[in-house]
């Protein structure tokens, strides 16, 4: 072994023959999403030239798609592992307004209560997801039927909570977490990176995250195999709950109150930017990376449109192509 | 060129060559049917038989040869046209639509309608009614699929096949699910149909069947043509013999006679659901204990419970003298159990999932290293796999979905071997690979056994069990029959005890 990795050594080819044979290997079937994202970087750099290239749009950008990237995040596990969860946008507003009153109860000048919240808001989150999980597992109820379910109840409940109004923060540093920056960058962007970076080690380096794949691609194969099946397609919705109580979080602390009407939809961004970003939708198969991409490539088509002077109203539209022209390009790579 | 030779041949398969991936699995096989007969096609497991069925169906297209309908081709391009030339097959399992109702099943595809595109229900369930009523089994149109009995479902099916006016029909292994009073119903009815004119080709493997039933038969095995012989001059005993007959001295390494004494694993009274009812045996240290049976017989079914994949409603379990109680598969491997399943692709690799990958699944806590998988450990040990077992792979890194059955299979015993097992079950182990992989396993099984491991082999395939196993446990709807040892392991004492015709003077029985 080692003698054979010597003899590598000294023919080691110099850096420019290294580069040119990373290009004759490149695959673009396996790198479509970076390709993809290369073009509407491209794209919509010509079309919002040249606001689109300052860094007070990009860093507004990455701070748009951060709250649902954050989710999309957890939502890539849930996807690879064959479900799918409907109730993140109701979550994220339910954990932040819950959120809200926990940390209405702390003293209110605090830099230690908003810790305390944001931890609440993570937990809390997770115990959100945990119940989705145990519906989808031990009760065996389909995952798109079991979170439309449970989306109806989140959403219900904190307007039941609410008021079907805001829920207000008397905390005076609370907004200190959604507005803040950190070596120029907003906090939630911060947030979106670091917990992409981990997630991206869970799925490639540990044991779970094998599973979660191995799970999603084939179920019986998994049991077969003396893997934990319901324990591992549990988790991902935990890990989801916890990426929803971060995002809520983020958003209830970035205008220090939560609307009952808040986060309405972000579970379609969120899955969206899972789909852009090239995991399959029958699971087993995808990149955290990739879903990162995903949502920063959406929230670039939204900026160009804004710069383009396109009407608002089309946006949707545009990324309803988007998310079409991702799932065909799949298809056709299957096949 | 012999057209007007076979004029008699309703149909004829003409030097039929099938291929999948490479893997040959029907060789040059020209079978004629006459016009108005039973013909019986009988074969072992793999044999070819449902290859060929599908050819003629229009499922799969022949690699070479044709087809020929009444002396002249026909390209059967799919089920469609295979319908329309009149040959209709009545599937193992049923192609009903359990939430349906009974006549909107016999015209699903062939709907009657009204002027205006509605649906004619009143002449579809008379029509029906009628079909069912020929046959003499009056079943009620309206009723669910759901609510219907096994048999019922299987009349059902037939039904639908005739009222498209099949000359031919094909029944796939009809009377595996069926109980010994249906099967007569059923034999009755093909006698019936028969007098009307209609050609049946009748797949099983059941010995006493064909000779029951059919005028001629067909010996397929290993995907060639054997023999096609007049059932009147022929017994069961030649028919048994064409199945299995191969030189395997070739193909299986010498047969270890020593095993030890130990008793490793010891299953008593073992019964689970309807598939496995109060089986008992024992594996004794560094031995290859054989299961032989037909499809369907319980084998899989016993090792499943004993690895913690169906419910233990009764029986127990001793490894080593321990009693032991296992519930989940994790539970099983932790007691140093493997089982190979028979479903390879189902429930055996990750056909996306890479070479490492694949190995690592179930000892993936061993490549750990602070919670991260060593994937450099996991590529280092899979390489060593690759070579030991003869892995053909273009990259380490493809997934295994572009592999040959064979080498998918080395990589999947490979993952079990890794899991350092005291006792691997091995069900079907050379299922669906070349002669050449097969033989190398063979090889693998009984290094295996060599270095201290028990193994059980699953297998349909006599010669398998002749040519590993030094003791055969024979089963047969669920129960153990017999166990066989030394010279008493023969194709004759294992289909005997297989089918249930007993020979008077076979010792072996346990019950």
């Amino acid at each position: 072994m080692n003698e054979r990795s010597k003899t590598k050594e000294s023919v080691r080819p110099s850096i420019a023959t290294s580069v040119v044979g990373w290009f004759k290997n490149f695959k673009f079937s396996e790198h479509s999403t970076g390709m993809a994202f290369i073009l509407v970087f491209i794209l919509a750099s010509i079309v919002g030239w040249p606001t689109f290239l300052q860094t007070r749009n990009m860093t507004n950008i990455l701070r748009q798609v951060s709250y649902t990237g954050i989710i999309g995040l957890g939502m890539t596990l849930i996807i690879i592992s064959g479900g799918i969860d409907l109730s993140v946008g109701s979550m994220t507003a339910f954990v932040g307004g819950i959120t809200i009153f926990f940390l209405n109860t702390l003293p209110p000048n605090s830099h230690w209560s908003v810790l305390l919240a944001g931890v609440f808001a993570v937990i809390f989150g997770a115990f959100c997801g945990l119940f989705n999980g145990i519906l989808v597992t031990k009760g065996r109820i389909a995952p798109f039927i079991a979170t439309l379910g449970t989306m109806s109840i989140f959403r219900s409940l904190i307007q039941y909570f609410s008021g079907a109004g805001n829920i207000l923060s008397v905390n005076t540093v609370y907004s200190e977490v959604g507005t803040g920056r950190f070596l120029g960058l907003p906090v939630p962007v911060w947030m979106f990176f670091i917990i992409a970076i981990i997630l991206h080690v869970v799925l490639n380096n540990t044991r779970f995250g094998r599973y979660v794949c191995a799970v999603g691609a084939n179920e019986q194969v998994a049991r077969y195999s003396a893997v934990q099946v319901v324990k591992t397609r549990m988790i991902p919705y935990i890990i989801t709950g916890a990426t929803v109580g971060m995002t809520a979080l983020l958003w209830s602390s970035r205008l220090n109150s939560i609307n009952s009407s808040d986060c309405i939809y972000y579970e379609l961004d969120a899955i969206a930017a899972v789909v852009i970003g090239g995991t399959s939708m029958t699971g087993g198969k995808g990149t955290v990376i990739g879903t990162v991409l995903g949502a920063i490539m959406l929230g670039m088509i939204n900026n160009m449109l804004v710069l383009g002077g396109i009407s608002s109203y089309l946006q949707q539209a545009a990324k309803g192509l988007v998310i079409i022209a991702a799932v065909l390009l799949q298809y056709n790579k299957k096949n | 060129m012999k057209e007007n030779r076979n004029e008699s041949l309703i149909l004829q398969t003409r030097n039929i060559v099938k291929e999948f991936s490479g893997v040959r699995v029907l060789n040059d096989v020209t079978v004629g049917i006459r016009r108005g007969e039973i013909m019986g096609l009988i074969g072992e497991n793999g044999a070819g038989k449902s290859t060929l069925i599908k050819i003629i169906c229009g499922i799969y297209h022949p690699t070479l040869g044709s087809l020929a309908m009444n002396g002249s081709d026909v390209e059967i391009n799919d089920y469609i046209t295979a319908k329309r030339l009149g040959i209709a097959l009545v599937p193992q399992e049923f192609n009903l639509i359990n939430t349906l109702t009974v006549y909107e099943n016999m015209f699903l595809g062939n709907e009657m309608v009204v002027k205006g595109g509605l649906l004619d229900k009143r002449q579809m369930r008379e029509r029906a009614m009628v079909q069912l009523e020929e046959l003499g089994m009056p079943i009620d149109v309206n009723l669910r699929i759901s609510e219907l009995s096994v048999a019922e479902k299987q009349h059902v099916e037939i039904s639908k096949a005739l009222l498209l006016d099949a000359g031919i029909l094909i029944m796939d292994e009809p009377t595996t699910t069926l109980t010994g009073h249906e099967i007569k119903t059923l034999f009755a009815l093909m006698r019936q149909l028969k007098e009307q004119g209609v050609t049946i080709i009748f797949v099983s493997h059941k010995l006493q069947e064909i000779v029951t039933i059919c005028d001629r038969v067909t010996v397929l095995r290993d995907g060639n043509l054997i023999t096609i012989d007049e059932v009147s001059q022929i017994n069961e005993h030649d028919i048994a013999r064409k199945m299995i007959g191969r030189d395997f001295q070739q193909v299986f390494p010498a047969k270890k006679i020593r095993s030890g004494d130990d008793v490793v694993l010891k299953v008593e009274h073992l019964s689970s659901g309807k598939m496995v009812k109060d089986v008992s045996f024992e594996l004794r240290k560094g031995e290859i204990l054989g299961f032989a049976g037909l499809v369907g017989s319980g084998r899989t079914e016993t090792a499943e419970t004993v690895m913690g994949l169906r419910p233990v409603s009764h029986g127990s379990i001793t490894l080593a003298g321990k009693p032991v109680t296992i519930k989940t598969p994790r539970d099983a491997v932790s007691l140093g159990l493997g089982y190979l399943s028979e479903d390879r692709q189902g429930k055996g690799i990750v056909q996306d999932f890479d070479i490492p990958q694949n190995i690592t699944l179930i000892s993936l806590g061993e490549y750990l290293k602070r919670f991260l998988i060593d994937k450099r450990k996991e590529l280092e040990k899979s390489s060593r796999y690759v070579d030991k077992f003869n892995i053909v792979a273009a990259s380490m890194r493809m997934g295994l979905r572009y592999f040959s059955g064979g080498n998918q299979q080395k990589v999947y015993l490979a993952r079990w071997v890794d899991t350092d097992p005291q006792i691997l079950i091995l069900d079907e182990p050379t299922r669906g690979i070349d002669v050449n992989a097969k033989r190398e396993i063979y090889d693998f099984i009984h290094s295996l056994a060599e270095s201290g491991i028990s193994c059980i082999v699953i297998s349909s395939e006599m010669e398998e069990v002749m040519g590993l196993c030094s003791r055969v446990y024979v089963m047969r709807e669920g129960a153990v029959t017999g166990c066989l040892e030394g010279d008493r392991i023969s194709e004759e004492q294992i289909m005997f005890h297989a089918t249930g015709i007993h020979d008077t003077e076979l010792l072996g029985r346990d019950s």
